[in-house]
C-alpha cells in the first residue's frame, strides 16, 4: 500500500493555489521548476530500477506537469471525487513520468518513487488504477486510453457532469486502429469535454514515426476526423496552458504537442536508442547535473 | 424431477428476456446505459433505444472502441451493458476486455449476443465457440451463461444491482424453460437441476435442456443422472464438481463451445487434482474443429450435442 503524505498534499494544494493565482510569467516559472524536479525524479527512478522508458518519460514531462500543476480540477486527498477532471496516460510505458507527477501532486509520498518496478511494488512498469491513487485506468498496451476517455467524456454528458477528460497519447501510438475508431466516435458524439494530447516526439521504439508508418499530416487528418486541432510547442508551458483551454467549437480538442524525446538531457535528445535504454552511472550523473544546471 | 416433456416444451429466445429485463431495470435506475456496435437490432435494443435514446451509445462497427467506451462509462459511474455479437465482442476486443475491463476492474457488463453456433450457416467466423476459452483465464471477470429466459433475466438483474466486470452469454436459438421461480442464480454456484447418483452431466447455457432430456432417457434405462446447470463458469463451482466426482461414477460435460479451454477443461482441471479414488472418468462434449456448413441443429448433431448422444456418452463411461 502506498503511503499518502498529508504534508505533501497540503504543500501541493498551496503550490497549486499559487500557480493558479499567479500571473503568466510566474506561473510558467513555477511549472518549469516542477518539471525539473520531475525530470530528475525520472532519472533517479530508472537508475534505481535498472529499466524504464526514459526517452518518452522526458518528452511527456512538461505536458503532465502543466496538467497536474495548473489545469486539472483534482483533489489528491480524494482521488475518486465524482466531479474530478480525468487524465488517462494512454502511453502507459511512460509510467515513471506519471508516478512522479502524481507523487509531486500529493497523491502519495514521493519517497515511494524509489520502489519503482521493485518486487511487489504498487509502481509497476505500467500503471494500475487499483494500486496507485490518481491512475484512472490501467494502460500499457497501446491504443487503449482514448476509447476509455471517450467513454468517460460521454458518461459526463449522460450524467450532465462538467468534468473534463484528458488523454495523453504517444505519436507512435496513433498507428493503432482503435484510436481512429475512438476519434470517429468522439466527433460523432460532439465530446467537447474531451482533449487528446499527442506527445509528438516523432520517434517510436524502433525508428522515426515517419519512417515507420507515417502520421503526417497529422493535423489535417485529425481535423478531417472532426476535431478542433491545436499545434503547440510541448515544452513551452505558456503554450501548453493555452492548448489545454476548453473547446471553443463544440468539438473535441486534439493538441499536437511537438516535443523532443529525451528532452532535458542533451545526449538523449531525439535519439531513438533512448526509448528504453538505461543510463550508466556516469550518464546518470551527467543527466542530473544538466537538469540542475538548467535550473 | 423433469418429465419427459422437456424435449417438447415451448421454447424462447433469451435475447427477448434480456431486452425486457434491461428495460425494466433501466426504468428504475438511471445509471443503466447500453453500448453497442451497430447491433441495435441484433442485440434486441430497438425498444431500449426508443425509450432511452440518450442512454444508448452506438459506437458503430468498432468493437475495440466499444469495450473501451464501456470501461470509460463505468469509470464515470454508469452501469454499461456492452452488447454485440459474441464472436466479435470477445475476439476483436479481447485485449480491451483484459486490460480495460478485467485488469482495470471497471464494472462493465459485456453481453455476448447469439453465442455458440447460433449463426449456423454463416460459418465459423460468426460462431462464438472460443469465447469461454479466451475469457476464462482473466482474473476478476465473471462469466455467466444463462440456460433459459428466466436465468437470463436473473443474470441481467444481478449484474445491474451488483455491477462488476462480467461477461454474459445471451443465447439466440430458442430454448425451453429449465429453471423455476424457486431457483436462484448464485454467483459462483452451479444449479442442481436434477439429483442423481450414477453419473453427473454438467451442462451450460443452451445445453442444459438437452442434458435434462438425456437424463430422462438414461432414467428409462435405470441410470440415475445428476444434472448440474453451469450458469457460472467463473468463478467456478469447485465444491459442486468435487461432490460430483466423489458421489457419482462419471462426469459428462456439455457445452456449445470449443473443448480446448472451455467448461469441460475447467471441470477436468478440478477433477484431476482430487485424491486418487475421486478422479472419475470424464467425457467432454463440444467442438474440436471449425464447424462445417450447416444449420445450428445440424451442427449440434455433427458435434454430438444432442440428448441421445449425451446419454450415450454417459452410458459408455459407466460401462456394462
Amino acid at each position: 500500500m502506498l503511503i499518502v503524505d498529508e504534508a505533501q498534499v497540503a504543500e501541493w494544494r498551496e503550490l497549486r493555489e499559487r500557480v493558479c493565482a499567479a500571473g503568466p510569467d510566474e506561473q510558467v516559472d513555477l511549472l518549469r521548476g516542477q518539471a525539473r524536479r520531475i525530470r530528475r525524479s525520472i532519472i533517479e527512478m530508472i537508475d534505481a530500477a535498472g529499466q524504464g522508458h526514459i526517452g518518452g518519460d522526458l518528452s511527456v514531462t512538461d505536458i503532465l506537469t502543466t496538467l497536474y500543476g495548473a489545469v486539472l480540477r483534482i483533489d489528491p486527498a480524494d482521488p475518486h471525487r465524482r466531479d474530478r477532471d480525468r487524465l488517462i496516460l494512454s502511453k502507459g510505458h511512460c509510467a515513471a513520468a506519471l508516478y512522479s507527477s502524481l507523487a509531486f501532486a500529493g497523491y502519495f509520498s514521493p519517497s515511494e518513487l524509489g520502489t519503482f518496478m521493485s518486487p511487489f511494488s504498487a509502481l509497476n512498469g505500467h500503471p494500475n488504477r487499483t494500486k496507485v491513487p490518481g491512475v484512472e485506468t490501467n494502460t500499457g498496451p497501446l491504443g487503449h486510453g482514448l476509447p476509455v476517455g471517450v467513454g468517460e467524456a460521454k458518461g459526463a454528458k449522460i450524467l450532465r457532469a462538467d468534468y473534463r477528460v484528458f488523454v495523453v497519447l504517444g505519436d507512435g501510438e496513433m498507428q493503432e486502429g482503435s484510436n481512429w475508431e475512438a476519434l470517429m466516435s468522439a466527433a460523432q458524439h460532439r465530446l467537447d469535454n474531451l482533449t487528446a494530447v499527442i506527445d509528438r516526439n516523432r520517434l517510436q521504439q524502433g525508428a522515426r514515426t515517419e519512417d515507420t508508418n507515417g502520421l503526417d499530416p497529422l493535423d489535417e487528418r485529425l481535423a478531417a476526423f472532426g476535431w478542433e486541432v491545436r499545434i503547440i510547442d510541448g515544452h513551452d508551458h505558456l503554450q501548453l496552458l493555452d492548448g489545454f483551454a476548453p473547446s471553443t467549437t463544440g468539438r473535441p480538442v486534439a493538441v499536437i504537442a511537438n516535443t523532443v524525446k529525451g528532452k532535458g538531457v542533451s545526449f538523449m535528445e531525439d535519439r531513438v536508442e533512448w526509448h528504453h535504454k538505461v543510463p550508466d552511472p556516469d550518464q546518470v550523473r551527467a543527466a542530473l547535473d544538466e537538469l540542475a544546471a538548467t535550473a | 424431477m423433469s418429465e419427459l416433456t422437456i424435449a417438447d416444451a415451448p421454447t424462447y429466445d433469451n435475447r427477448v428476456a434480456f431486452a425486457e429485463e434491461l428495460a425494466d431495470l433501466a426504468r428504475a435506475d438511471e445509471r443503466i446505459v447500453a453500448v453497442c456496435n451497430d447491433s441495435v437490432g441484433s442485440s434486441n435494443l430497438v425498444a431500449f433505444k426508443r425509450e432511452f435514446p440518450d442512454r444508448l451509445v452506438n459506437v458503430g462497427i468498432a468493437e475495440q472502441n466499444m469495450v473501451g467506451v464501456g470501461a470509460g462509462l463505468a469509470a464515470a459511474g454508469l452501469v454499461p451493458f456492452v452488447c454485440a455479437a459474441a464472436p466479435f465482442l470477445t475476439g476483436r476486443a479481447l485485449e480491451q476486455i483484459k486490460a480495460d475491463v478485467a485488469y482495470s476492474q471497471h464494472p462493465v457488463i459485456l453481453c455476448g449476443m447469439s453465442p455458440g453456433m447460433a449463426y449456423g450457416e454463416l460459418g465459423p467466423t460468426h460462431h462464438s465457440v472460443e469465447d469461454l476459452s479466451w475469457l476464462r483465464p482473466l482474473p476478476g471477470l465473471d462469466i455467466v451463461v444463462p440456460a433459459d429466459r428466466r436465468q437470463t433475466r436473473l443474470a441481467v438483474r444481478h449484474a445491474a444491482m451488483h455491477p462488476r466486470a462480467t461477461f454474459i452469454r445471451v443465447g439466440r436459438h430458442k430454448v425451453p424453460d429449465v429453471t423455476t421461480d424457486d431457483d436462484v442464480l448464485a454467483r459462483g454456484k452451479f444449479l442442481l437441476q436434477r439429483p442423481g447418483g450414477d453419473v453427473t452431466v454438467i451442462a451450460t447455457g443452451t445445453m442444459v435442456a438437452r442434458a435434462l432430456d438425456a437424463a430422462d432417457r438414461l432414467e428409462v434405462n435405470g441410470v440415475s443422472a445428476r444434472v448440474l446447470n453451469a450458469a457460472y463458469i467463473a468463478p467456478l463451482d469447485i465444491d459442486a464438481i468435487t461432490a460430483a466426482a466423489r458421489q457419482t461414477r462419471a462426469i459428462v460435460t456439455v457445452e456449445e463451445a470449443n473443448v480446448a479451454g472451455g467448461l469441460g477443461a475447467a471441470v477436468a482441471s478440478v477433477v484431476s487434482q482430487l485424491e486418487t479414488g475421486a478422479r472419475v472418468p470424464m467425457r467432454i462434449l463440444g467442438l474440436h474443429e471449425f464447424a462445417p456448413t450447416g444449420s445450428t441443429d445440424l451442427l449440434f448433431e455433427y458435434f454430438e450435442l444432442t440428448a441421445p448422444r449425451i446419454a450415450d456418452a454417459a452410458r459408455q463411461l459407466l460401462g456394462p
